[in-house]
């Protein structure tokens, strides 16, 4: 079985809406070399590594991040809990500024096309990829699914990650910046029940906003634990049904988009 | 359950280093692991077994080196052990530090055949 992609059985798939799919991958890692074992012989010698368990995966996350630099593409890693709206929070955005500035969007679940469908009803370049049994997406998956989807300069690519709150933020793609979402019908403490995800976050959208009145939710609370995990966490309250607070995201979007295209100008 | 990719890239780095050296079996692997590298051991060595079915790391014994959190206050300078990433300082309660220790996940070394 294949741990990066949980192939093997399943698989992993890139696909785009209304097309067949293709499981069309090669990792080096499925051929194991069947040795003859030698008992007789021992010969042995100790190797010093010091090698990253994750360094392959920063490689190509590097990889990755120079392309989106040198096509000035301002790209978003979105991850959250399952349900805290990332896929809603998606479609408002892109709805309300896909004239302005030219959207693409690779979607990571483990499986279905719905996600990529809603995207595609709005006519925004979007790929699937269907991680099988992954609980995130790695920068091989986004190197390839860059590929299909062949981005063009001066854009946006938002990345929407599969629901986890754990596993993705181990796994630099080769984002510019990562967005932690989560809703206000989730928990309080979430930022301290997965610190790792809070910590390495640039920005925190609080979705259903517009449900607080009917919550015994503590947004305060929720941002102190937040600002425990990572100080430097900037928040977004929003409600992506109704659209409140939608805008101070799409300046923030806008004013990183431009200060993107000064860095690499 | 990520710890299976991490398996993954332990294998992949240990197969490729014991085909460096001409070898064809890992006899001892030794890992550095911080408590805040998002490892859980009890996962890890749950997907060991399975993963390293038919790989170089197959018959091999599996040392970790766990290394506990240590980070250095910004505002006081106290150096401290931390169990979560935002404890604060127990001198002056600060959240503000630089981790200095903790989030290690490396392939310290193998011993191959």
């Amino acid at each position: 079985m294949c741990g990066v992609c949980g192939c093997g059985t399943d698989g992993i798939a890139i696909n785009k809406p209304n097309q067949t799919s293709n499981h069309d991958h090669d990792h080096n890692h499925h051929t194991h070399d069947h040795h003859t074992h030698d008992h007789h012989t021992h010969d042995k010698t100790i190797i010093d590594l010091e090698r990253d368990i994750l360094g392959q995966n920063n490689i190509e996350a590097a990889r990755n991040r120079g392309y989106f630099e040198a096509k000035n593409i301002f790209t978003l890693n979105l991850v959250s809990s399952p349900g805290s709206g990332k896929t809603s929070i998606l479609e408002t955005t892109l709805k309300d500024l896909k004239n302005e500035i030219p959207f693409y969007v690779i979607e990571g679940d483990q499986q279905t096309l719905n996600d990529a469908d809603r995207i595609d009803a709005l006519n925004i370049p979007v790929v699937q990829v269907n991680t099988g049994k992954g609980c995130h997406l790695e920068s091989d998956m986004i190197y390839n699914a860059v590929k299909e989807l062949k981005p063009k300069n001066d854009s946006i690519l938002m990345i929407e990650n599969v629901g986890n709150l754990v596993c993705p933020s181990m796994f630099d793609l080769g984002e510019q910046k990562r967005v932690v979402i989560i809703s206000i019908t989730e928990g309080e403490d979430k930022p301290i029940k997965y610190p790792d995800m809070f910590q390495s976050a640039d920005i925190c959208i609080i979705n259903k906003m517009d449900l607080l009145p009917h919550l015994n939710f503590d947004l305060e609370a929720l941002k102190n634990y937040a600002l425990q995990v990572n100080h430097h966490l900037q928040f977004f309250e929003v409600s992506a049904t109704t659209g409140q607070g939608m805008d101070a995201w799409y300046n923030w979007l806008k004013k990183e988009l431009k200060s993107n295209n000064l860095k690499n100008a | 359950m990520h710890e299976l990719s991490i398996a993954m890239g332990i294998i992949k780095i240990a197969e490729e280093e014991t085909k460096k050296a001409n070898k064809t079996k890992v006899e001892l692997i030794e890992l550095e692991i911080g408590s805040l590298a998002g490892v859980e051991l009890e996962s890890l060595n749950y997907v060991w077994a399975t993963a390293t079915k038919g790989t170089v790391l197959e018959k091999a014994e599996l040392e970790i080196d766990y290394k506990i959190a240590q980070a250095r206050c910004l505002e006081c300078k106290t150096l401290y052990e931390m169990e979560k990433v935002y404890d604060s300082c127990p001198k002056c309660n600060s959240f503000f530090k630089e981790i200095i220790q903790g989030k290690e996940l490396r392939v310290k070394s193998l011993e191959v055949n």
